[in-house]
Order: structure tokens, then sequence, then C-alpha cells
């Protein structure tokens, strides 16, 4: 079962992984390509050391295509075993629907403390950042499990509270300036949702897919 | 009864063995998404770069 479950799931983020670097190559990718330029002339005005991206061209295309088909692929395999320990019945449709609570967890309650951001963007501490992102994904995630699948009215409660209570505690820049257009900071946040709900969508949709063809096969084999 | 219990034995084994197939999947994908999305290896970070921004995580 175990090795099922990491093939439906691997299938599913190749697949999805895929598709979502090709979405990103002529939605996110030119924004971040055309940020980095203002970022870099900031940094030459200001005689700071040069900033080269480590990766360019084709080898910057491969290595992003990668790191999406990883999330993907883990996309598809939280979402499997979400799915798994609340004994739900695994298919396309469930599994996009799955999908979409997900990215309203991670995509839309985290944008609302930490827009999308471009390179060159305000920033505040990383390290806040990362921990307040995966507390709100967390929190969010398990408030609306509590709220769509509990029956009874205080885990409602409780999950609201869940949904709400990371919003009291923001990770806020101290000065919102930033060296980014802000005609190109909007299209951004409105593309990388755009692309983030994509790729949740699509991992649900094919690891429900592949984990009902995967257990056709085994079933008729046994 | 004896039949019943068996049964009851073999489900509730088909339960444990799910639950731990959905455990490894979890821990194995968000072991994925944490190295690509969140790992503070520079290496990693700049492979990962432009999908950390693209999919909304934290970045820089």
């Amino acid at each position: 079962m175990i090795a099922r479950l990491l093939a439906a799931g691997l299938i599913a983020g190749i697949v999805a992984g895929l598709a979502v670097a090709g979405l990103q190559h002529v939605t996110t990718t030119p924004l971040i390509l055309a940020a980095e330029v203002y970022e870099a002339a900031q940094h030459a005005h200001d005689a700071a050391e040069a900033t080269a991206p480590a990766f360019e061209g084709l080898r910057r295309t491969v290595a992003t295509s990668l790191a999406t088909v990883a999330v993907s692929a883990g996309y598809a395999l939280i979402l499997l075993a979400g799915m798994l320990f609340s004994g739900e019945s695994i298919g396309p449709r469930r599994a996009a629907l799955w999908g979409a609570c997900a990215f309203a967890a991670t995509g839309l309650a985290t944008s609302l403390g930490l827009a999308p951001q471009l390179p060159g963007a305000a920033e505040t501490d990383l390290a806040g950042r990362q921990i307040w992102w995966l507390a709100t994904a967390a929190s969010t995630g398990a408030g609306l499990f509590a709220l769509l699948r509990l029956d009874a009215p205080a885990a409602k409660i409780f999950g609201a509270a869940l949904i709400v209570a990371p919003h009291f505690f923001w990770p806020t820049a101290a000065t919102p300036e930033s060296t980014v257009p802000a005609e190109l900071a909007a299209r951004f946040a409105a593309a990388s949702l755009t692309v983030q709900a994509a790729s949740w969508v699509l991992a649900g949709a094919l690891a429900g897919l592949s984990w009902r063809l995967i257990s056709r096969d085994e079933t008729e084999a046994a | 009864m004896t039949t019943k219990t068996a049964a009851i034995r073999s489900i509730s084994g088909s339960r444990a063995e799910t639950l731990k197939a959905a455990f490894v999947a979890f821990i194995v994908g968000l072991g994925l998404v944490y190295g690509a999305g969140f790992a503070n290896s520079e290496t990693v970070h700049d492979a990962a770069h432009d999908s950390r921004h693209a999919l909304s995580f934290p970045c820089h």
C-alpha cells in the first residue's frame, strides 16, 4: 500500500509539476526576471556587490521545473495522506476539492498576511515569515477540516477560531519600501495565486486519478 | 462468533495499514514541500528560487 501511495503521488507530481512549470514559464517567471532588473539597478546604485543569480538561462528553467515537480509531488502526497486519514473515498473529483481547500489554507489565508512577493519587495525577517506561513497554513487547514467535516457545533466554532487566529500576528514590514514598480507587484500577486491554485487542484485531481487507476490494477491482479 | 471477531480484526488491521501508509506519504510529502519551499541551504534556495516566488512561499 505504501508503494502504491508513493507511486500515485509521484506520477501526479511529475505530470502536474511539468504543467505548472509551463504555466510559470509564461506567467510568473517573466515578472520575476523583470523585477530583478530593478533590484540589480538599485544594488548598483547603492554600490553594493552585484547579486547575479546562481542559475541562468536553461539551467534556471530546468531547476525551476524540478523544484515545481518536487512541490507538486509533495502536494499530491499530502492530499492523499489527508484523504486516507479521514476515510475519504479517493477519486479525481474529491481530490481536486481537497486541493481547492488546501489552496485556501496555504494560498488565500497566507496571502492575507504575506502577499506573494517579487524579488526586491519590502521584507521582514525570513524565519519569522516562514514560521507564520507554516503556522497559518496548518491552522487554517485544520480549521477548514473542523468546519467542513465535523458535526459538533463546538468543533465548528473551534474551526472558525483556528482560521481567524493567525491573522492577529501578521509579520508586517516596518516601511513598505520596494524597488519593484507597483504595477509589476500587483500583477505578480495575482499570477502567483493563480499558479498556486492550479498546482494544488491539478496535483489533487491527478493524484486521485492515478490512485484510482493503480488501485484498479491491484484489485484486478488479486 | 469466531468469524465475526476475525473479520473485525482484519478490518482494524487494514485500517492500521492505511494509517501507516498515510503517515509515510504525509512525511514524504511534507519533506518535499519543505525542501523545495523552505530549506535554507543556499544551493537549494537558488535552484528553487523562481518556484518559491511563483508558489507564494516566503522567500529571501
